[in-house]
């Protein structure tokens, strides 16, 4: 047991940090150490273009993607270099929002299932940040349910016709590439009736409508689809086998989203012991003090359970559902931290704008995304569903829809 | 990097887990609970044999010196089977004192005793309610004689043995407090009763005992919260190793058990208490195996580590158990089911070095201290 970097990886720590020192956008540094939670700071330089830049800047030099094969525009590089190039990537990670959804679950959906010619010409595109990629999966009917999901894909001689509206696709407004499930069989138990596709997301027929978030943003869209059509040759895996192929995206999507999610914990920790309160600095008041030792436990053991996981994928084993758990803890904690933080303040708690709340308004922009995070990609509920059920093996929710035609599913009025 | 115990010390758990499962049934540790024995000679005599109570004491003065690591793997197993031995009063408290503090002499002289199970050590402080300070510590210290009360005292009825802090200078500073070492057969003891009779407690008496300075006068403190650390961690490893059995436990029952046609464990209240069990045990699990690390290579960052593996550990120990009763039903708060030696363990683990409360204003302290440097 040990955090020594082996002979190896000091010399890929070593490339890595005297490339990016070489490399980085500096001049973006003092406002992106400005970030807060969820919104990204490029002050008066363009987000998206700057984002572009760096990832292109690093794909030339093969530094995104690490754990990709080379001839899918990656590096080949082990679990651990990638913790290592994270860690020193540091503050321009922040610059890899745009890029993280077709990185983390669609890249390797179709680095499983395409064609070789369409892994040659779609992922390096995709390492190099020349293509975004979203995923539509949710639909209105279909979110924890997502095998319940409508959108219809009819065969029209070597072609297929899209009709249905997909829901909350991050980011569908600025992608080139969608990964699109669909139903394909109605008459069949809703598990078999589904295929996947891939599509470009200026089809005909493609229609994009951002939604407004709570926390003001419009992250996430409604996607529209009227007769669309979409090759053959752009589906993946055999029709009907649409749900298989999603457990891959999902599977993906929990290691990508489990390992360095953010708590919360360092920003209120640096809040309390700032924060004059009634009888001096907040952090001497006992029931902060509780609470504080319990988020370090939590977040000192997520840092941890990470690099428990690291190490198994370093040793060839494939970490499951185990990694659901990131997730479903630092969503909690950045919700209770964000409410703790703002009663601290009073009042003042209520601010908003960062030139006058308190440590730039980070835990007000907290308090307006956290909800999110509990919800997106597997809510609470659903992470500890497959927690119970796949790591404990306890015996699955009564289902009543599992064997039924899925045309004869009862549905609700929400 | 490499965030795992290695293969050997998997093995020696294996070993360790196979000795007690033959060794440490509950039926074993109910006849500690159930008032036939005071702590299981037999299972005792087989841990002496098994050579593992020197893990982490050096060659020279007795032990294998296998290291801190193969301890932890040890301490889990044993808090897996709620052992009813002093154990950790022994090794974790009192080696560990004579190790940190010892002369050459005493290190040579007791540290074998210990190590060969001959001897049964214990750590001797509180004295009455309330978080342990030098000003609660009123036992005395003159002329190398004890004189006062401890109470309760881990395994006091039984040790030979005793690590005993006693106030050797007016005030109630840190450097009023020293530790002796005294040899308990001359010190009037009665057992007391506790929330976890698998575990012996006692009062001892002091009356002009004879005793031998451990470590030097006015250290005695200090030295204190070096070894409540390095406990810290080794009870952790206890403490997971308990909540990990009481999960198990649930689970299986949840599976097992029927009410309105189907199994519990379908249910959702049922099925995601026990994910968040899981949950508060993986993330004790990683801060344990942290103070592993941190122990077992005598970092810098040991206090905050021990700290944060105690507090961890001991709200999954308490959670785990807690609905680990609550998963059984009625059937949860019967003598008869094996519940309640976790329930109790976890209850009496939370106290026995220092409360959650005041592991949690440590940590706090350390983390402090961490950032302002
Ligand atoms: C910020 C954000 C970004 C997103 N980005 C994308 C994206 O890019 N692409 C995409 O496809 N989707 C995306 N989503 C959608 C997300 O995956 C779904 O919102 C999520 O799966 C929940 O589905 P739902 O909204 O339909 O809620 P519902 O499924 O209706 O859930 C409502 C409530 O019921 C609970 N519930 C549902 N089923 C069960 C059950 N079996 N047991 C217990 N409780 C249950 C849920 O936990 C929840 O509390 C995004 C969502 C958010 C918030």
């Amino acid at each position: 047991m040990d955090f020594e970097d082996t002979k190896q990886e000091a010399a890929f720590r070593a490339e890595a940090r005297e490339w990016i020192s070489a490399n980085a956008p500096s001049y973006l540094e003092e406002h992106l150490e400005k970030s807060v939670f969820a919104t990204v700071n490029t002050g008066p330089y363009d987000q998206m273009e700057e984002s572009k830049k760096w990832r292109k800047t690093k794909y030339d030099a093969g530094w995104t993607c690490l754990s990709w094969p080379k001839d899918h525009g990656g590096r080949g590089a082990s679990p651990i270099e990638g913790v290592i190039w994270r860690q020193e990537e540091g503050v321009y990670g922040a610059l890899n929002g745009p890029f993280g959804i077709g990185e983390g679950m669609c890249g390797p959906t179709v680095a499983a299932f395409a064609s070789d010619e369409h892994k040659q010409a779609l992922l390096p595109k995709l390492a190099s940040g020349e293509e975004i990629w979203c995923q539509l999966f949710s639909e209105p009917a279909g979110g924890s349910d997502l095998a319940g999901l409508r959108t219809k894909a009819e065969k029209d001689g070597d072609e297929w016709v899209i009709n249905g509206q997909k829901i909350w696709t991050s980011g569908a407004h600025y992608s080139d590439w969608g990964l699109l499930i669909t139903r394909t069989d109605p008459s069949v138990p809703k598990h078999k009736g589904l295929t996947m596709f891939f599509l470009r997301m200026d089809s005909p027929g493609v229609e994009i409508r951002p939604i407004k978030q709570v926390n003001g943003q419009s992250g996430f869209n409604e996607v529209f689809f009227t007769d669309v059509r979409i090759p053959d040759a752009q589906r993946l895996g055999e029709v009907g086998d649409g749900w298989k192929v999603s457990l891959v995206t999902l599977m993906n999507e929990r290691l990508s989203i489990g390992g360095g999610m953010p708590t919360g914990f360092p920003e209120v920790f640096e809040f309390v012991r700032t924060l004059d309160g009634a009888d001096g600095p907040a952090i001497k008041d006992g029931a902060v003090r509780t609470k504080l030792a319990e988020w370090h436990c939590k977040a000192n053991g997520l840092k941890y359970t990470a690099a428990r996981l690291t190490t198994a994928l370093s040793k060839g084993q494939t970490p499951g559902p185990e990694a659901s758990i990131g997730k479903l803890v630092a969503g909690n904690m950045m919700q209770e931290i964000a409410a703790h933080a703002l009663d601290l303040q009073g009042l003042s708690g209520a601010l908003l704008d960062p030139e006058q709340a308190e440590m730039a308004a980070r835990f007000q922009a907290m308090l307006l995304r956290s909800p999110a995070t509990r919800i997106e990609g597997g809510s609470d509920e659903i992470l500890r569903n497959i927690i119970a059920e796949r790591v404990l093996g306890l015996p699955p929710d009564v289902r009543v829809d599992k064997d039924v035609p899925f045309n004869e599913i009862p549905r609700g009025s929400a | 990097m490499n965030f795992e115990f290695s293969e050997d010390q998997k093995l020696l758990a294996d070993q360790v887990r196979k000795f007690l499962d033959d060794n440490c049934a509950s039926s074993h540790v109910r006849e500690v609970l159930e008032g036939e024995r005071v702590y299981h000679e037999d299972l005792w005599a087989g841990i002496k044999e098994l050579g593992i109570l020197g893990t982490a004491i050096p060659e020279q003065y007795g032990g294998s010196g296998a290291g801190y690591l193969e301890l932890c793997v040890v301490a889990e197993e044993l808090g897996r089977a709620v052992a009813p031995i002093p154990f950790g009063a022994s090794i974790y408290l009192a080696a560990e004192a004579i190790l940190l503090a010892g002369s050459e002499q005493q290190k040579s002289t007791y540290l074998p005793q210990l190590a060969s199970g001959e001897t049964i050590g214990t750590l001797a402080v509180s004295e009455r309610a309330g978080e342990v300070s030098p000003r609660t510590i009123a036992l005395t210290a003159k002329d190398n004689q004890l004189t006062g009360v401890k109470m309760p005292v881990q395994y006091g009825t039984i040790a030979d043995l005793a690590v005993v802090a006693a106030k050797t200078s007016a005030g109630d500073d840190a450097r009023s407090i020293s530790l002796f070492l005294v040899d308990l057969s001359a010190v009037k003891r009665d057992v007391v009763d506790s929330i976890d009779p698998t575990q012996n407690m006692a009062r001892l008496t002091f009356e002009d005992a004879a005793a031998e300075p451990l470590g030097g006068a006015g250290e005695g403190w200090d030295i204190l919260q070096k070894v409540y650390d390095r406990a810290a961690v080794l009870f952790a490893f206890e403490q997971i190793g308990g909540a990990q059995k009481a999960l198990e436990t649930a689970t299986e029952y949840a599976k097992e058990r029927y009410a309105f046609g189907r199994p519990i464990g379908s249910f959702q209240g049922i099925k995601h208490m026990i994910a968040n069990m899981y949950v508060d045990l993986e993330l004790a699990r990683s801060n344990c195996y942290y103070g592993a690390w941190a122990l077992g290579t005598d970092a810098a960052e040991l206090p905050e580590a021990a700290a944060t593996a105690r507090v961890s550990a001991t709200t999954a120990y308490q959670h785990c158990a807690r609905n680990n009763i609550q998963v059984h039903g009625g059937m949860g708060f019967t003598w008869e089911f094996d519940c309640h030696l976790h329930y109790r363990r976890s209850n009496l683990l939370a106290l026995n070095i220092g409360a959650k409360s005041e592991w949690e204003n440590k940590l706090v302290d350390r983390l402090e201290a961490r950032n302002a440097a």
